[in-house]
């Protein structure tokens, strides 16, 4: 049982915050990736946990033990750096068998250790290697294998795919999330990529300058955003923010962007009455326009029309880019629709699938 | 454009001719000089190298050489060694470094006057102006006559002047290496498991080697010349006489040019290897990058 938990940990570099306050429990055998924008201390987090870095204040436990006094040498854990941090004047075989060696494991087991590392690795040809005769994909390899041979409690991987291409990312991505399976280890991994996040995870942590935004199952956190930080930072392209008025007209709920106006559905209402007649940021998803040639339920009350900018085809959909009064929108629509830059639009939104944020709290309401 | 097979040495030419010229001609003349007579008058064969290798005296500063190789070599290349990893958490760590780098600052003779009043020794029963044996007689002990007890005192006294100000070049030197060495990896090793203690003799120590082999050797050579130090405090007296130290009184006061030239033949011949070790360790650690 490897559960990992911070309570209320809080590292300062002088004056500088790097993680502000953060409590986090990561369940045994789950998959944990904490994400968010760079210098927000996912890495500083990490290395927290690593030992790396002695916290400022608050507790960090590994399988229930209290780890704050313990070096990172007897904490069970085993870290993948971003850039691998192999030992140069190692084989590959060394640098795997580095940490086994160490715990004097008899020879045999070390060498069998290996084996069944680099096989699963598809690594076995290279063991004879120094590191600088790899290229970065097996370089990035050899680094899982170093983790992997010692059979941690906890594996901790920091942004290990971001030195390679995008080809190699999305295969090792998948390989590493099969290694998950295969290991039955709890694995914590930092990125800042919101694709891998969203990919891999079982549940994500989303920071924000030093603090913890959101915690959850990636797409609970994607449909249910708990803040405006984490509905712009989750979703590709972000989600668009329209600064609007909330109205109130024949017991109906409406809101007003000058340029448009829409009918907000009826189980918003308990949640937003307070704020009839107020400032709210409007939000609604690329994903959640669409073309109101192919899409029936457009009425007058969820559709608007705005100017076409720019157009941006992704093969399956294509990317609007539209502007309606002085809002600049992006709208994810059908591949079919076959209007023109400069032209109008009529696009339709899912309105049940919006959100509105308080503009001062950037809290969400709904 | 066509280059003939003679247009590399036309840029060569000039470089090697002052080479030629200020370095290969003098070291042939010397070797030369070294078959002859005291005032190259008549050609004594190997008399003066027999000299080198009978004489008390030559044989003495043969054996305070290999003394100063096997104290000084180590002592400095360990010291600095340990002075670059341990500084490198220390938090003034610039001020320390200069501080042990100072004494390269100063001329070697005048280290050699410093030091010569910290050993300096008179008399039991007189007051003593130098500060060990002030100390001792402070704690009621006898004085001890530094520069003058033989053999082993003497030496080593002048050794640790050598040690004092060597150590802080091994340090820069060294440091600089230290620094160069990825944090991450020396975090990765922490996290396989290992401790301090390893992580210096299986990731430090090796991926310094190659700078440290260049320290050694560099090391090695300035032993072999050691003279200022052994001039100024004891000019070779109470058998603390060196090859270097030798060659001089030799050429400028006795005035035998074919024995000066003999034992700075055979220094040459010394240091030949090291400097050929010292070459190949360099193009390594260039390959290392
Ligand atoms: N050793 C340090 N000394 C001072 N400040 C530091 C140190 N390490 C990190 N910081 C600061 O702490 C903050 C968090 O850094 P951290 O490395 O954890 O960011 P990150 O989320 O990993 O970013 P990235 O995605 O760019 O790697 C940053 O503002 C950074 O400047
Ligand atoms: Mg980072």
């Amino acid at each position: 049982m490897a559960r990992v938990t911070l309570k209320k940990v809080t590292k300062k570099f002088k004056e500088v915050v790097a993680v502000d306050n953060i409590s986090i429990d990561i369940e045994d055998k789950e998959f944990a990736v904490l994400v968010g924008p760079s210098g927000c201390g996912k890495s500083t987090t990490l290395r927290a946990i690593a030992g790396l870095e002695e916290v400022t204040s608050g507790e960090i436990y590994i399988a229930e033990r209290l780890v704050n006094d313990i070096p990172p040498k007897d904490r069970d854990i085993a870290m993948v750096f971003q850039n691998y941090a192999l030992y140069p004047h190692m084989d590959v075989y060394n640098n795997m068998a580095f940490g086994l060696k160490l715990r004097k494991l008899p020879k045999e087991e070390i060498d069998q250790r290996v084996q069944e590392a680099a096989e699963i690795l598809g690594i076995e040809k290279l063991l004879k290697r120094r590191p600088k005769e790899l290229s970065g994909g097996q370089r990035q390899r050899v680094a899982v294998g170093r983790a992997i041979v010692r059979k941690p409690k906890v594996f901790l991987f920091d942004e290990p795919l971001s030195n390679l291409d995008a080809k190699l990312r999305v295969a090792m991505r998948a390989e590493i999330s099969k290694l998950h399976d295969r290991l039955q280890a709890t694995i914590i991994y930092v990125t800042h990529d919101q694709i891998e996040a969203m990919t891999m995870a079982s549940r994500i942590f989303i920071l924000n300058e030093g603090r913890l935004q959101q915690a959850g199952p990636p797409l609970e956190v994607y449909k249910a955003p708990a803040n405006l930080f984490v509905a712009g930072f989750i979703g590709s392209p972000a989600m668009n923010f329209i600064p609007s008025r909330l109205l109130k007209k024949d017991s109906s709920y409406f809101i007003d962007a000058e340029s448009f106006l829409v009918k907000l559905p009826s189980d918003f209402y308990p949640s937003i009455s307070s704020y009839e007649g107020k400032e709210v940021i409007f939000g609604v998803r690329p994903e959640d326009f669409h073309d109101k040639q192919f899409y029936p339920e457009g009425t007058a009350d969820n559709t608007i029309k705005a100017k076409i900018e720019v157009i941006e085809p992704l093969g399956d959909e294509v990317l609007f880019y539209l502007l309606c009064g002085e809002h600049s929108l992006i709208a994810k629509l059908d591949s079919r629709t076959n209007k023109r830059v400069g032209e109008e639009i009529e696009v339709v939104l899912e309105l049940p699938k919006t959100h509105l944020f308080d503009p001062k709290s950037e809290k969400t309401i709904v | 454009m066509r280059t003939h097979w003679f247009t590399p040495w036309l840029y060569v030419i000039p470089a090697l001719a002052t080479l030629v010229f200020f370095l290969i001609y003098p070291s042939f003349n010397t070797l030369v000089i070294s078959f002859f007579g005291p005032q190259s008058e008549k050609l004594v064969g190997f008399a003066n190298y027999i000299y080198c290798f009978t004489n008390e005296i030559m044989l003495s500063a043969f054996r305070n050489n290999l003394l100063w190789v096997a104290l000084f070599v180590p002592l400095t290349v360990f010291l600095g060694l340990i002075l670059a990893v341990i500084l490198d958490r220390v938090r003034y760590e610039s001020l320390v470094k200069s501080i042990i780098f100072m004494p390269m600052a100063i001329s070697f003779v005048g280290a050699g006057v410093i030091w010569k009043f910290v050993y300096s020794y008179r008399p039991t029963g007189s007051a003593q102006i130098g500060i060990l044996n002030a100390f001792l007689t402070f704690l009621g002990r006898q004085p001890i006559p530094w520069l003058i007890e033989r053999p082993w005192i003497n030496n080593i006294c002048l050794i640790i002047v050598g040690i004092w100000i060597w150590t802080g070049f091994c340090l820069v030197v060294l440091s600089a290496s230290y620094k160069g060495i990825p944090r991450e990896l020396l975090e990765a090793a922490r996290v396989d498991g290992a401790n301090e203690y390893r992580i210096f003799w299986k990731i430090t120590l090796p991926l310094m080697k190659p700078t440290v082999a260049v320290v050694a050797t560099t090391m090695f050579i300035n032993v072999l010349k050691v003279f200022d130090i052994v001039y100024v405090m004891t000019n070779g007296a109470f058998s603390t006489e060196v090859i270097a130290n030798r060659m001089y009184k030799e050429m400028f006061i006795f005035r035998n040019y074919g024995r000066a030239s003999a034992i700075a033949s055979l220094l040459l011949l010394f240091i030949i290897p090291m400097i050929i070790i010292n070459v190949q360790r360099f193009r390594e650690q260039e390959a290392f990058r």
